[in-house]
């Protein structure tokens, strides 16, 4: 589904990516994890399209197509979704004009028309429940006074809502305290399905109990120095990075 | 006064003669005042932008003008359909200034409502107007209000007995002719709303695209003890016409005016908004946006006399300003010795989508009272690339992510706005670059259908 291969970023001049491959298929669920500075944040910012991040070398390629040509709403309209470790705030829009503009214009990019207001309802009714979210969420602006919990609940309603191929989630456990954590591990795992993948930046093992990953991989200066199963993330939980650093280095 | 700035004074002068000479005999009152009116504007000429109030407005364009007086009101019924408000209302429609009865609208008129041409109620009872006429906006108030004065002849009256309830709003639909020459016209409102009465007035300024004239308006507005107006200015004119309107209002105790300046079109446009609150209670509420685009100038001026303890003011103007406008706001709030107890609030914030977009913006406060609750400030910025960003990455492409975002910064004044008709006129107006299919009234209608469950 998506392959990233031999990606070299950098940001205002400093390298940051040198070279990182990474292939993730359908019905997988990955997760990134390393030390502060590592890049990342990095990665799933320059496949969302975020400005400022210059691909000097290598590729990234969605179902074939060559994502660093893609706009950044084609994109997303394509199936790739960033949850943001820091969602903005957009006052004065509301979420459900967010919600009904971004999933039409989904729709139009998939040849479907507008969806009927009694049918949007109905779905957008059903996910804020799931998220334990009230509807009156609905009626304020898009993260506007929301507490961090509630950020972070929005990112993971608007996945649901817009049901991407690739749910990319950067440190979406950051800021929650078990129980809003809980919410969203729940609103995630009941992304997993076998045609969608999903990839979960994250510093700490703790969200990865709640998501069981298929594959781990450790990030380091740049480059994944290594990959494994979910084990691998309780590993680095008892020993730190230091050790994947050191064994590297040896 | 330079040789051309003198023979652009001289030019309106003649056109008047002309015109006094083709009208003929007049009641004392009105000739008197026009003499007077002409005099004043002789004696100031045009402001120049040496003129503090006209910093920033450059009147050239108007003062260099040669612009001729409409003598009838044609104009196809069609095209007058199309720019009509969708409102079901009682309507007043003038054609470059000419009372237009054919696309009036006044057969239904309730009990106590007196909604009548300023030429039928001066001949009907021409004392009856000179009286209020003239009080509020004298010929010292600027050069323009003195040439309205000299030249005024057309416009509308509307006279509300006690306790009277208008359900319908009230129309006053000024339409903008493109003719072969250039026209200018001197409106002149007077409202005079006694105790208890309640209306909304829409003062619609539309037009033909391709016209480019010259509106000269002077409102007054007297609100009896607990009258309460809501007034709408939707500016809609032609892209190149000029407006300059003085719009005086008086308030006594416990009324309430509450004015909607929505600015949408002409080329040059400058309005002056002053309220005097004299009696407890008294309240206005000054809601203004402003959406230039192309060259547009557009200049609010706006100032609340708190003349008495215990009235309040709430000012909020949004200015929205693309490609090469020019935006101007002036708010200034006055509270007089012994006007204790007021309130006053005034707020105007500035979005720039463009670089060589420009707003002077200037709130100002002069307090002569020690017991009082005042606030105010002004900001200006642009969009926010962050959440132009977080929009496209959930699929909505750039443009109606600017769309919505330029719609959200002016949501606060349009969420006052009850008439959906205006309402979704503004909106597709600001957000009027987003391609169809984004129905944004759908949008809004979605999210009103949650509110009512």
């Amino acid at each position: 589904m998506l392959e990233v291969k031999d990606l070299h970023v950098t940001v205002e001049g400093s390298e940051i990516l040198k070279g990182l491959t990474l292939t993730i298929n359908a019905g997988e669920v990955h997760a990134i994890m390393g030390p502060n500075g590592a890049g990342k944040s990095t990665l799933s910012a320059v496949i969302a399209g975020k400005e400022g991040y210059e691909v000097t070398k290598g590729s990234i390629t969605f179902e074939g197509q060559d994502v660093l040509e893609m706009e950044i709403e084609e994109r997303a309209r394509a199936g790739l979704l960033l949850g943001f470790q820091y969602p903005v705030e957009i006052p004065g829009v509301k979420n459900i004009y967010l919600l009904k503009a971004a999933l039409n214009a989904q729709r139009e990019a998939q040849g479907l028309g507008e969806i009927p207001a009694p049918e949007f309802m109905k779905l957008i009714k059903e996910k804020v429940a799931s998220m334990k979210m009230d509807t009156s969420f609905l009626q304020r602006a898009v993260n506007e006074g929301f507490s961090g919990g509630e950020k972070k609940r929005n990112e993971i309603l608007q996945m649901l809502v817009l049901q991407p191929k690739l749910a990319m989630l950067d440190e979406i456990d950051s800021g929650l305290d078990i129980d809003a954590m809980k919410v969203v591990a729940d609103g995630v795992n009941s992304l997993r399905a076998e045609d969608r993948a999903i990839l979960l930046v994250t510093h700490y093992q703790r969200l990865l109990d709640y998501i069981v990953p298929d594959r781990v991989h450790v990030l380091v200066d740049g480059r994944i120095v290594k990959s494994g199963d979910a084990g691998l993330a309780r590993e680095l939980e008892s020993r730190g990075y230091d050790w994947v650093q050191e064994e590297t280095a040896a | 006064m330079s040789d051309a700035v003198q023979s652009d004074v001289q030019r309106f002068l003649d056109r008047l003669s002309e015109r006094s000479t083709a009208r003929g005999a007049e009641p004392t009152w009105i000739a008197a005042r026009r003499q007077a009116g002409a005099a004043r504007f002789e004696a100031l000429g045009f402001p120049h932008r040496r003129i503090e109030e006209w910093k920033y407005t450059d009147v050239r364009a108007i003062a260099r003008g040669d612009f001729h007086l409409a003598t009838e009101a044609d104009f196809s019924p069609a095209t007058a359909a199309r720019l009509t408000l969708p409102v079901e209302a009682h309507r007043l429609t003038f054609v470059d200034g000419v009372f237009a009865p054919g696309l009036s609208r006044l057969d239904d008129l309730p009990a106590g409502v007196q909604l009548v041409p300023l030429s039928q109620a001066l001949e009907e009872n021409h004392e009856a107007v000179g009286g209020p006429l003239g009080r509020l906006t004298g010929v010292e108030f600027s050069p323009f209000a003195a040439l309205n004065t000299a030249f005024m002849e057309e416009g509308a009256v509307l006279r509300l007995a006690p306790g009277t309830v208008v359900e319908k709003p009230i129309i006053l639909q000024f339409l903008s002719r493109a003719g072969e020459a250039p026209v200018m016209s001197h409106p002149r409102i007077l409202l005079e709303m006694a105790g208890r009465s309640q209306a909304t007035v829409i003062e619609h300024h539309v037009g033909e695209e391709q016209a480019a004239n010259f509106t000269n308006l002077v409102e007054e507005i007297i609100l009896d003890r607990g009258a309460l107006l809501t007034h709408y200015k939707l500016q809609e004119a032609p892209l190149a016409d000029l407006h300059v309107a003085s719009i005086h209002i008086e308030q006594a105790r416990d009324s309430r005016y509450t004015s909607f300046n929505l600015n949408l079109g002409g080329g040059l446009v400058r309005n002056d908004l002053v309220a005097e609150l004299n009696g407890q209670g008294a309240e206005a509420n000054f809601n203004g946006l402003f959406y230039g685009q192309g060259r547009q100038h557009v200049d609010n001026h706006t100032l609340v006399n708190h003349n008495a303890p215990h009235t309040f003011s709430h000012e909020n103007y949004k200015g929205i300003l693309d490609d090469r406008a020019h935006g101007v706001f002036n708010g200034k709030v006055i509270v007089k010795r012994d006007s204790q107890k007021i309130e006053a609030e005034q707020s105007n914030a500035n979005l720039l989508l463009s670089d060589r977009a420009e707003i002077d913006t200037k709130p100002e406060l002069e307090i002569y009272a020690d017991d009082v609750k005042c606030a105010h400030g002004a900001t200006t910025g642009q969009l926010d690339e962050e959440a132009v960003f977080a929009l496209r990455t959930r699929g909505i492409d750039e443009q109606t992510a600017r769309g919505l975002l330029t719609l959200a910064f002016a949501g606060e004044v349009l969420e006052q706005v009850d008439l959906d008709a205006i309402a979704e006129r503004v909106e597709l107006a600001v957000a009027g670059k987003l391609p169809e299919r984004f129905n944004l009234s759908g949008l809004v209608e979605t999210a009103a259908a949650l509110n009512e469950e």
